[in-house]
Formats: C-alpha cells, sequence, structure tokens
C-alpha cells in the first residue's frame, strides 16, 4: 500500500539574490512499511522535501507548489494544501521525525520525561500517569536504562548517542506510520552510529512504519534501506531499490558517489576518488542537466546536449529510473 | 544547593569588606579635613573643629577609624561623651554633622523611597518592555515591529532628565492630568494611591528608557531562540503555536532576562539620581547627590557602601534564581 504519493514538488526561496530553487517538480512515494533513503550532498535539497512535507518551513518565506497525498487513519489528505492547523494534528501523531543534531534538538530547560509526555499528550486527551507509563515503556524500548528515573534527566545530562535514543522514543510515542530520519546519525561517532541504525530499523519492523532516510552516507543507505533516490540540485536523479543501485548505478554522478566510499572489498588504490568541482548555485544553475559541468562522461552522448537540455527521469529497467542521456532509449 | 548558597554569601562577605575598604580610603584620604567639614558657620573657630575631630574619632589612626566603622556596623556606635553623646545604634554608617544625623537614619528614610520609584518602575518597563518584544519579534518584518524599533530609538536616546521634564510639563503643567507633586513623599502604608499617584511619572520616565532597551533586547531573544533546532522539534511534535511560543520559545529567550532585570534593579536601588531630582523625590539618589556637593563624607561613603552592597546581593539572588531557570546551570 502506497503510504506517501508527493506529485511535482517544488520549493523556492525567493532572497535578495534571487531565487534559490531548493526542489524542483520531484515525484516520489513510499510504501507502508518500507525505508526510501534519500540521498545527496549537503544543499541538494533533501532535507528541504522532508521540511516541506512536514509544514516546518514558514508559508511566507517560500513558495511551496505540488501535492502530497498521505493515508492517514482518517483517509487520504494532502499534506501541502491543508490548513497548517489542520496539518499539525498529523505532526508527531501519524508522522514523526528525527532530526540530525540531537544535542540542539531537545529544549535545555525541559526534563526529558516532560518533553515526551507533551509530545503524547498533545494528541491523546489522557491522564499524565498513562502518558507517563507510556514514556517509559518508550524510553525502555530505545534502550535507556533505568528509564523511569532517567525521566527526570535534563537533556544535558545524556550523551549524544543517549539523547538521539530520546529523540526517537519522542517520536515513536504516538506510534507513527512514518518517520522522517533526517541525517540521524551525522552528528554521532562511528560507533555510535552503527547501534543507532540498528535500532531504528529494528523498530521500524516493530512499529510497522515506514521511514525516509536521509542521509549522505552511502554506507548507511546500503545498509538500512528498500529503495533509493539520489538528489542533485533539487531533483531526483536517480532512483532503485537499493540493490540494483549499487550493482549497476546508471548516473554519472551515482557512481561518482558510489565510487567515493572506501571499500575493504576491492583493491585499494591510493587515494579515494571524488566527484570533481563543486555542487552548483541553487540561485542560478547551470543550462542543461545540473550535473553537466562535473560530469565525466557527457562526451559519450555529446557535450552540447547535456549542456542545453535537462534530461528526464525515465525508466530504465523495474522501478530503476535515471535522468541522464546516457543509455537512454537503449 | 546549601553549600552553593553558603559559599557565594562568604565570598560576597569579602567582597563586601574589600569595597568598604576601597571606599574608606577615599574617605580618609580626599584632600578635605573631615573635621573642618562638619562645623558649618563656626568653622572659623580651630577650638570647635578639634572638638568635632575628637568627638567624631577623625583623630585616630586610619586603620582605628576604618575598624570602628566596621564594628559601628555590626554593634552599633557612639560619637562624644556626656551631654553630647550620639548613639547610632547599628548597623551604624556613621554621624553626619551637617544633617545632625545618624547616616543609617538618613538612609532609612530615602531607602523606601527610591525602592519604590524602583519597584514601580521595573514593573512597568518588564511589562512594557517584554510585551512589545514578544510582539515585534512574532511580527518581524510588519507595522509593530517597525512601531516598536521607532519606540526602540526615541526610548534609548532620549535622556531621563528630559523625558522627566516632558511628562510634568505636558501631563502635570498643561493638561493637568496629575497635581503638582509636593516633594512630600508618601509612603505606601499611609496612603496607597497617594503613593502611587506621586510615583507615577516617575516611574513612567523611568520604565520608558529601560523599556526601550528591553523591548530591542526581548525582540532579539525571541527571534535567536525561535530559529533553535528545539523549536523545531517542538512544532514537528505537532503542538500548536500558542504553545511553542509561550511555553517553548519563552521559556528560553526570557531567561537571561533575568539577570538583566535583577542587576538593573540593583542598580536603580543604589539611587536613580536624575530621575529623583527632576521630581524632587527624597530618594537615595539625592541623598548622595546633596552630600556630594555638600561633602557629607559620611553619607558618601554610605550611600556608596550601599550600593555595592545592593549590588553583590542582587548578583547572588539573581544567580540562584537562574539555576531554578535554566538546569544547566545548576549546581550540586
Amino acid at each position: 500500500m502506497t503510504l506517501l504519493t508527493v506529485k511535482n514538488l517544488t520549493v523556492e526561496f525567493p532572497t535578495p539574490d534571487g531565487l534559490v530553487h531548493a526542489v524542483h517538480d520531484t515525484s516520489f512515494s513510499v510504501s507502508a512499511g518500507e525505508t526510501l533513503a534519500i540521498v545527496g550532498e549537503s544543499g541538494s535539497g533533501k532535507t528541504v522535501t522532508n521540511l516541506a512535507l512536514m509544514g516546518l518551513i514558514p508559508k511566507r518565506t517560500a513558495n511551496i507548489t505540488g501535492s502530497a497525498i498521505f493515508e492517514s487513519d482518517n483517509g487520504p489528505v494532502d499534506l501541502l494544501s491543508i490548513d497548517r492547523n489542520e496539518l499539525r494534528k498529523y505532526r508527531g501523531k501519524d508522522i514523526a521525525m528525527i532530526f540530525q543534531d540531537p544535542m540542539s534538538a531537545l529544549h535545555p530547560f525541559y526534563t526529558i520525561g516532560d518533553q515526551i509526555i507533551e509530545a503524547h499528550q498533545v494528541h491523546n486527551q489522557v491522564d499524565t500517569k498513562i502518558s507517563k507509563a507510556r514514556t517509559i515503556e518508550l524510553l525502555e524500548m530505545v534502550g535507556i536504562q533505568g528509564a523511569a528515573t532517567r525521566l527526570k534527566s535534563y537533556p544535558h545530562q545524556f550523551s549524544g548517542g543517549m539523547r538521539q535514543r530520546v529523540m526517537i522514543a519522542m517520536a515513536l510515542v504516538n506510534n507513527p506510520s512514518l518517520l522522517i530520519a533526517d541525517e540521524p546519525t551525522t552528528a554521532l561517532d562511528v560507533t555510535v552510529q552503527a547501534q543507532i541504525l540498528k535500532l531504528l530499523s529494528d523498530l521500524q519492523k516493530e512499529f510497522k512504519m515506514a521511514m525516509i532516510l536521509i542521509t549522505h552516507d552511502m554506507g548507511v543507505v546500503a545498509g538500512t534501506a528498500d529503495r533509493v533516490n539520489v538528489m542533485y540540485a533539487g531533483r531526483i536523479v536517480e532512483s532503485a531499490n537499493v540493490k540494483d543501485l549499487y550493482a549497476n548505478p546508471l548516473m554519472p554522478y551515482t557512481q561518482g558517489l558510489l565510487a567515493s566510499v572506501p571499500r575493504m572489498d576491492r583493491p585499494h588504490t591510493n587515494r579515494l576518488s571524488a566527484i570533481p568541482g563543486q555542487p552548483p548555485s541553487m540561485i542560478a544553475l547551470p543550462s542543461g542537466c545540473s550535473f553537466n559541468p562535473r560530469c565525466g562522461r557527457k562526451n559519450e552522448v555529446g557535450a552540447s546536449k547535456c549542456e542545453t537540455q535537462m534530461p528526464e527521469l525515465t525508466s530504465r529497467g523495474s522501478e530503476h529510473f535515471s535522468r541522464c542521456f546516457i543509455g537512454e532509449g537503449a | 544547593m546549601f553549600a552553593y548558597i553558603s559559599r557565594r554569601l562568604a565570598v560576597s562577605f569579602f567582597i563586601l569588606l574589600a569595597a568598604s575598604f576601597a571606599v574608606y580610603v577615599i574617605f580618609a584620604f580626599l584632600p578635605f579635613d573631615p573635621a573642618a567639614l562638619t562645623c558649618g558657620k563656626n568653622c572659623n573657630d580651630p577650638g570647635i573643629i578639634e572638638a568635632n575631630r575628637r568627638r567624631l574619632g577623625y583623630d585616630l589612626p586610619f586603620f582605628t577609624q576604618y575598624f570602628l566603622f566596621l564594628k559601628g556596623l555590626f554593634f552599633g556606635r557612639t560619637f562624644g561623651e556626656g551631654a553630647a553623646l550620639i548613639n547610632c545604634p547599628a548597623p551604624s554608617l556613621g554621624y553626619s554633622f551637617q544633617q545632625h544625623a545618624c547616616v543609617t537614619n538618613l538612609i532609612g528614610e530615602a531607602l523606601p523611597v527610591t525602592f519604590s520609584l524602583a519597584i514601580g518602575a521595573i514593573v512597568m518597563w518588564l511589562a512594557l518592555g517584554i510585551g512589545l518584544g514578544i510582539l515585534a519579534a512574532r511580527f518581524r518584518g510588519r507595522i509593530v515591529d517597525r512601531l516598536s524599533t521607532i519606540f526602540v530609538l526615541i526610548g534609548t536616546s532620549l535622556p531621563t532628565f528630559l523625558t522627566g521634564l516632558l511628562l510634568l510639563v505636558f501631563v502635570v503643567i498643561r493638561w493637568g492630568l496629575i497635581p503638582f507633586p509636593s516633594g512630600n513623599y508618601t509612603s505606601f502604608f499611609e496612603n496607597p494611591f497617594e503613593w502611587a499617584q506621586i510615583l507615577f511619572l516617575p516611574w513612567l520616565t523611568l520604565a520608558f528608557a529601560y523599556a526601550a532597551l528591553y523591548t530591542r533586547f526581548v525582540r532579539s531573544s525571541v527571534i535567536d531562540t525561535s530559529n533553535e533546532d528545539y523549536i523545531r522539534t517542538a512544532r514537528a511534535k505537532g503542538l500548536s503555536e500558542g504553545v511553542i511560543l509561550g511555553k517553548h520559545t519563552l521559556r528560553a529567550a526570557l531567561a537571561p532576562i533575568a539577570t538583566m532585570a535583577g542587576l538593573d534593579f540593583a542598580g536603580l536601588l543604589g539611587g536613580a539620581i536624575l530621575t529623583e531630582s527632576v521630581f524632587n523625590l527624597p530618594g537615595l539618589g539625592r541623598l548622595a547627590i546633596s552630600a556630594v556637593t555638600k561633602y557629607d563624607l559620611p553619607i558618601i561613603v554610605a550611600t556608596t557602601l550601599l550600593a555595592a552592597f545592593i549590588v553583590v546581593m542582587m548578583n547572588l539572588i539573581v544567580d540562584i534564581l537562574y539555576a531554578y531557570i535554566d538546569p544547566r546551570v545548576r549546581v550540586a
């Protein structure tokens, strides 16, 4: 069952320097229970996509168009067109979000118990005792020892990894059907990263929820995702299930991303390969394919084509899409 | 917490001791003869000067004088002897020969006036500054925000003596909205209505200047806080904008205001010299300024020391209070 269908999502921010095209005409869907990874460099639009879905971008700072149909318990709703006050009822209940930096994502002045209980009570008119019991249950689930006493602790009394566990407990307190995890492990130590990812995928199965995992770490993607959307300069440039993507990346950008991951199972050369150049300015995107100035393979189809025309996202096999002239129509 | 407060109190005690010593050094080494300043029109008689010198203990060595001063603070002090014996009970801050009164009594009369002035003013400016600051932040870039900017500009640039005079001229004289302040301060406990009536314009004068500063501070603090990640978290939880502002943003944004308000309040308690002068209020500021112009040294020492005492104590109170507001600075 399709849980979320995003169609033609475009997000633009008017700034004094010009219009920032953060997300451009992006469509994708998430099925119940699956994990969709969105990968890309900083500024590729992956976070903005999800903030837009959650209604967390102030309306007067951005132009947001498109639709995002979410199958809630009360039937389908368009997250982008319903009133923000209405959207509030889904936020934290049906769709929950965890953020990149657990050090700053919790309110420093309130105990973690208060913060999780609050998250429960926004959507449930129940006695504080019930919310508290639920909070303890969740904290135990995410692996916080002595949850009943740790309720009274403040965020600064936890380590980064523990805080991220608290954030996860808070996100799951209302049993959401979709969890958006925005770089949940980026700010953590490597050893803790693995624990948090394991925890997330365990809980995902237990709660039977879908997850959108935003990351720039291809290693994280391989371990957790079912499907992957690769974003570049505000557009999806490749979309495939995770096995296909790793086995047969089609878009040169995806190939570059994968080549830049250190691998233990290959003869190691002296240097990691890197994608040359910088991501483009989101105000003045290059004409043609946004990736063309950095693309090493554009001569294969004729550079002038890549420099003047934007390729479409086209099907290249079962559920595999690529935005590239190379191999198009083959 | 108890250990922390005890430690802070001990430190405060030593700070005050150092402050009292510094102030007393000024007293002793200023190029004035304190005894010669005590005699008014009799000062061409060296006999009287010398007699006063002995009565007030100015003939003693510096450290003995300082010790007697400190002792007087805790045990009271007597000046002179026999029929001319003057007794200033503890805490004695000395004897003003010009005003013919124990300094402690003079301060006892002036402090309630200054306290009344400060407390009313702080209530006004907090209400106005915080309220306007929040509105300006909430509706930033819009008309309320623009108007608040104008208010801030005027409030911070108008000196209090001018604001005070303008208020007097227009509110009292031109429009006759409030009777002219008689200069007779009425205690709150005698007649609260008259108390408020006399103090209303002074409050407004002080509050105007401070409210402008606070508006600017609160506005930027609220805006900074609303950009914090934890406010985004609160929004992602599905909280309403009202709860986000009232509970999450303001709690963090207003915490620094507690410190600011405490220290500003302490500053005012030391004497709002200009405002008290404009409105002819017999407060500490006026006591101090008249003592300075008349070289009434015991009063100068006492008011300076009192101001130091208030600032040190208020610092302590603010720190303790802040620990309750912000758990991150809470001590074991």
